[in-house]
């Protein structure tokens, strides 16, 4: 991979850029990259999104499968978040199971999701205590350029709205699978905006070569009514505690943006007339 | 639900185990507990008990993840299978991997790992009893058996939970809080240096309410933190005041 010593000296040069409010790639401070978001793009998956900010490239496929409850919510459907660094996708991923940042960033995203409730739990129950609806989220990273959380996060709930659950029939304890599916109702939008911090700069949305040479960054969700439902603060680095409340602030700004983006492309994937 | 809701906060104000909203639980740590470890901690933070080891600075192996120019941190936060209700398998979970990663990762800004190039610093942190705010009591274990170990470092590192039970806004949450209530928010500190280490949030908070809660949780911090210097003052308070000028004359 990249070598210590041009990381080091990309640092320099990337500081100075950012200290004057500039990038590498032409960007301002606060701009994501160009966003494409598609939906359907696994025919097989029972739901399925990919999203694309710059060169980074995330498929999520949903599947819904009919299970048993926790023990503890015996009336609640089951939500399971995982993610694959496939190693296509990079040359520092290798095969084997997940490794540290792909659980944590499985577990974030998880958390983002559960916390906005934008699922009702509740609503995927068939019979209390028997059988629920385990709805399982696979994240797959396809290119890895940077920004993985936003685009995984995106890409998940993507996956969710285009998600549609088979009807069910309770026939006493049986379940009996219809041919009709209904779609999956969400009720919050969950959104994941990251900020990097480089030097006394904060940026949004970091490329592999801005990631590299981050002090740290901190990844805010929120919700459609603009609070924040989640956080995670990654690498070694530290912020000051004017910067997080600085960064709180633009993610609540940048995340209403990528949630009218991500309607947006909704809208034309329903109605492709309209577009 | 069929089962009775879980009042958190009773018509006096009062939590669960009968503490004010920004009161802390009882707070006891011990440094140098162990015999073969280079620096030890135990943590009692209410009903919670960890104990922390770090080994080293020393050869690492395998020996190409040596780092050329500074020591590579590595962090172990593992929860013993009977310090919970239900056994836990003591295979790593992937909460444990987690949050092994976002312990190292705060209190690697407080540790002067440039000292020493090419060695490992090993720290373990074994949750004897859970009762909520684990991740927390271990980064300020840790921080104090790093110290112990004489690792050089800017700061000792705090950390504290805070969080929204039934509408309130509460300091250091117990298990029941975390299980039952809205939101669970840990934070570490370097009170020092002013900076935080460590941010996690989980459960909805507005953007007014999120700021109270940072704040309260570093008021916190502050707190722990007297509680970790007199610890280590306890163990080192008696030693000579030259050493102690030899040590910081060295920078």
């Amino acid at each position: 991979m990249i070598s210590k010593v041009p990381v080091n000296l990309n640092k320099a040069y990337l500081l100075n850029l950012a200290s004057k409010g500039a990038r590498i790639d032409g960007r301002g401070l606060k701009d994501y990259r160009p966003i494409s978001i598609e939906f359907g793009v696994a025919g097989k998956a029972d739901g399925s999104a990919g999203v694309r900010i710059g060169n980074t490239y995330v498929m999520v496929g949903v599947k819904a499968e009919i299970g048993t409850p926790f023990s503890d919510t015996p009336d609640e459907g089951v939500l399971m978040v995982n993610a694959e660094f496939v190693p296509l996708a990079s040359p520092s991923f290798e095969p084997g199971p997940p490794d540290e940042n792909a659980i944590e960033l499985a577990r974030v995203v998880d958390r983002g999701i559960r916390k906005s409730e934008a699922i009702n739990l509740k609503d995927l129950c068939i019979i209390p205590g028997k059988k629920v609806w385990m709805i399982w989220v696979d994240i797959y990273v396809l290119d890895y350029n940077g920004n993985l959380m936003d685009a995984s996060a995106l890409a998940a709930l993507a996956a969710l709205m285009d998600t549609k659950i088979p009807v069910v029939k309770v026939d006493g304890e049986e379940v009996i699978i219809t041919e009709d599916r209904k779609p999956l109702e969400l009720r919050d939008y969950p959104i994941a905006v990251t900020i990097g911090k480089l030097g006394q700069s904060l940026i949004v949305d970091p490329t592999l070569e801005e990631e590299n040479v981050l002090d740290c960054r901190l990844t805010v969700f929120t919700t459609k009514d603009g609070n924040t439902c989640a956080f995670q603060k990654a690498f070694p680095g530290v912020f000051t505690p004017e910067e997080i409340l600085e960064a709180v602030d633009l993610a609540i700004e940048k995340g209403k943006e990528l949630r009218s983006k991500l309607f947006e492309a909704y809208e034309k994937f329903k109605e492709p007339s309209k577009g | 639900m069929s089962e009775e809701r879980i009042v958190l906060i009773d018509e006096r104000g009062l939590r669960v185990d009968g503490r004010k909203p920004d009161e802390l639980r009882p707070l006891k740590i011990e440094v140098g507990v162990l015999a073969n470890a280079n620096g030890s901690a135990y943590i009692e933070q209410g009903k919670s008990k960890l104990l922390v080891a770090v080994y080293g600075p020393r050869e690492l192996h395998p020996k190409h993840l040596a780092l050329p120019d500074r020591a590579l941190l590595r962090c172990r936060y593992h929860m013993a299978p009977f310090s919970v209700e239900e056994r836990k398998s003591p295979a790593p979970s992937r909460r444990e991997i987690e949050l092994s990663k976002v312990i190292r990762e705060a209190l690697e800004p407080a540790i002067l790992l440039d000292r020493f190039p090419r060695t490992a610093i090993d720290v373990f942190i074994e949750v004897l009893e859970a009762d909520g705010g684990t991740r927390c009591a271990a980064v300020t274990a840790a921080s104090v058996a790093l110290a112990d170990a004489g690792i050089p470092m800017r700061d000792l590192v705090v950390a504290c939970a805070v969080g929204k039970v039934d509408g309130q806004i509460v300091v250091d949450l117990c298990d029941l809080e975390d299980k039952y209530g809205e939101v669970d928010m840990p934070v570490a500190y370097m009170p020092s240096k002013g900076v935080v280490t460590l941010l996690q949030m989980d459960g909805i908070l507005t953007r007014e309410e999120f700021e109270k809660a940072f704040k309260m949780a570093l008021e916190a911090c502050e707190k722990i933190y007297q509680v970790q210097k007199d610890a280590l003052r306890r163990k080192f308070g008696g030693v000579q005041e030259e050493s102690v000028e030899e040590v910081s004359g060295d920078k």
